[in-house]
């Protein structure tokens, strides 16, 4: 063995025993992460730092330690991770096997990310998603800026396909937003992205009537986005000039909202005459949602009336010619 | 041809009627528009549509408030009251009258004094109208107005369409009443005879 070598493992040996995170502690791993996942007890190697708050950061060779507080944009939750998307991955699927090594190093730290392209573009598998569309779409959307990638809207170790099953649309419809929120509801992230001004969501939507029952109720790519047939989530974000804000793109017959929101849901559950009735699943849409049987009702018996008002004026008018 | 001319409606009734006629026929434009909406460019625009269907609906609701205080303290509430006695025979007598005794050129059998404005099926409709149809407009347009406040779940089905199919009904049966309401306007001595009263507030009465 080279001296130099030696020297590098005597070293690599040395600070691996004087700096510890901390231990593992198996207390917080539930049943329900084992049904997922093969790597759990590996994967804690790197929660028992990323997935608490703090960590402890000890020196043995010198007897001390100190409390350090993990930087939120490091942090993953065991709970979101293990019920995301990559829940059955193991760390080291997508990360270097060096991460083990603590301290990470410099080189780790620049470590490029795989991206959603890496893994599912151009594969038969994931060819369902169009996640060639959805790249294509990106590149063409305002979100197409440096340091701008897949990762800083959908966070690889939370993120889920909520709309594509979405039992609770109200739930999925606030996991959607609050990415766009994320960013545009928090100076200090958005401001790592851009120069620009900060965006003030409740001001520059002072315009919509009933905010409150907008932001619950729909997405904002409903209308900050181009419709796209093809893929179930738009992606290609518009800039703002562009977005909706004519009310009969959605309060209509002919709604947007059934190339967006209600696309790909073709159980109807409740429809009762209901035009576009998936939608008074959850919620009512002014315009949108007209009782084809109500409209019917109501034209016959406004016709009825009005005829009834005709013969008895006709009646009346013979008979006072008469008298 | 001797007019008799009776005080029938002072000018505070006047005033509540004429606001409630211009107010509900711009909601019912406007309720139109908002729910036969199209993509494309209707007669009213859908923002416009709302901004006067919200400012005709609170104009109508306040004046509603005043119509029923007015009714509390003034005599004009009499002339809703006791409605039920001996209600069908009456009914009866009054559709008799529209239906077949109008073209014969008999006599009301319920004709207008001082203590009887109404017919018994004027009373009727009225009182519904009133009390039961306005309320019921005014509490889910309310609702529909402030969409964020709705149960999410009334009756098993979503608040909002509760809420606004109610609403819709409520609405087109109260247009509907209009539609009637100024059709038997036209069925005083002359067309034109009660109409002319809700402006000078004077009934006449041809002997």
């Amino acid at each position: 063995m080279k001296i130099s070598t030696l020297f590098a493992t005597i070293l690599l040996l040395i600070l691996s025993s004087t700096l510890i995170a901390q231990q593992n502690d198996t207390t917080k791993l539930k049943p329900s992460y084992y049904e997922v996942n093969d790597f759990v007890e590996d994967n804690e190697a790197c929660f028992k730092c990323h997935g608490e708050i703090k960590y402890t950061l000890e020196d043995i060779e010198n007897d001390r330690s100190a409390t350090k507080r993990m930087a939120p944009c490091k942090l993953v939750d065991r709970d979101k991770y293990y019920t995301s998307v990559h829940k059955s991955f193991s760390c080291t699927d997508c990360h270097s096997y060096e991460f083990m090594t603590f301290p990470h190093s410099m080189d780790l730290r620049f470590e490029e990310n795989f991206m959603c392209m890496d893994c599912h573009g151009y594969d038969e598998t994931y060819a369902h998603y169009h996640f060639e569309e959805i790249e294509t779409e990106f590149t063409e959307s305002i979100h197409n800026i440096a340091d701008f990638n897949c990762w800083s809207c959908h966070d690889p170790h939370s993120y889920k396909a909520f709309m594509r099953n979405a039992d609770d649309l109200e739930e999925a419809i606030l996991f959607d937003n609050n990415m766009c929120l994320r960013c545009h509801a928090d100076y200090d992230r958005f401001a790592q992205k851009t120069d620009r001004e900060e965006i003030v969501i409740v001001e520059s939507h002072d315009w919509l009537p009933n905010q409150a029952a907008h932001f619950a109720t729909v997405r904002c790519i409903e209308c900050h986005t181009e419709i796209n047939d093809s893929i179930l989530i738009a992606h290609k974000i518009l800039p703002k000039t562009e977005a909706v804000q004519r009310c009969t793109e959605c309060h209509s017959k002919d709604t947007r909202l059934m190339h967006t929101l209600y696309k790909f849901q073709s159980l109807e559950e409740r429809r009762g005459g209901f035009l576009n009735a998936i939608i008074i699943n959850d919620s009512y849409v002014i315009g949108a949602n007209q009782n084809i049987w109500l409209n019917r009702l109501s034209w016959l018996v406004f016709g009825m009336t009005l005829l009834v008002i005709g013969f008895h004026t006709f009646l009346r008018i013979k008979s006072h010619k008469k008298n | 041809m001797a007019t008799t001319k009776i005080y029938l409606y002072p000018v505070w009734i006047r005033l509540w009627h004429v606001i409630n006629a211009l107010a509900f026929l711009v909601l019912i434009i406007t309720g139109i528009a908002l729910h036969y909406a199209t993509s494309g460019k209707g007669i009213i625009s859908f923002e416009l549509s709302v901004t006067l269907h919200n400012i005709c609906a609170i104009i109508l609701s306040i004046n509603y408030g005043v119509f029923v205080l007015g009714n509390m303290f003034t005599g004009n509430g009499n002339y809703y009251r006791k409605w039920r006695k001996n209600l069908w025979p009456k009914l009866w007598k009054q559709f008799l009258f529209y239906a077949v005794g109008i073209f014969k050129g008999e006599p009301h059998p319920f004709p207008i004094t001082k203590k009887q404005k109404f017919n018994p099926l004027q009373k009727v409709s009225y009182v519904f109208a009133m009390y039961f149809g306005m309320p019921l407009l005014i509490i889910s347009g309310i609702a529909l107005m402030f969409p964020e406040k709705i149960s999410n779940s009334i009756f098993n089905i979503s608040g909002l369409l509760f809420y606004d199919v109610l609403h819709l009904i409520v609405g087109f049966v109260l247009s509907i009443f209009l539609v009637i309401h100024l059709y038997t306007c036209t069925l005083g001595d002359k067309p034109g005879t009660l109409f002319k009263s809700m402006i000078n507030g004077y009934h006449e009465e041809h002997e």
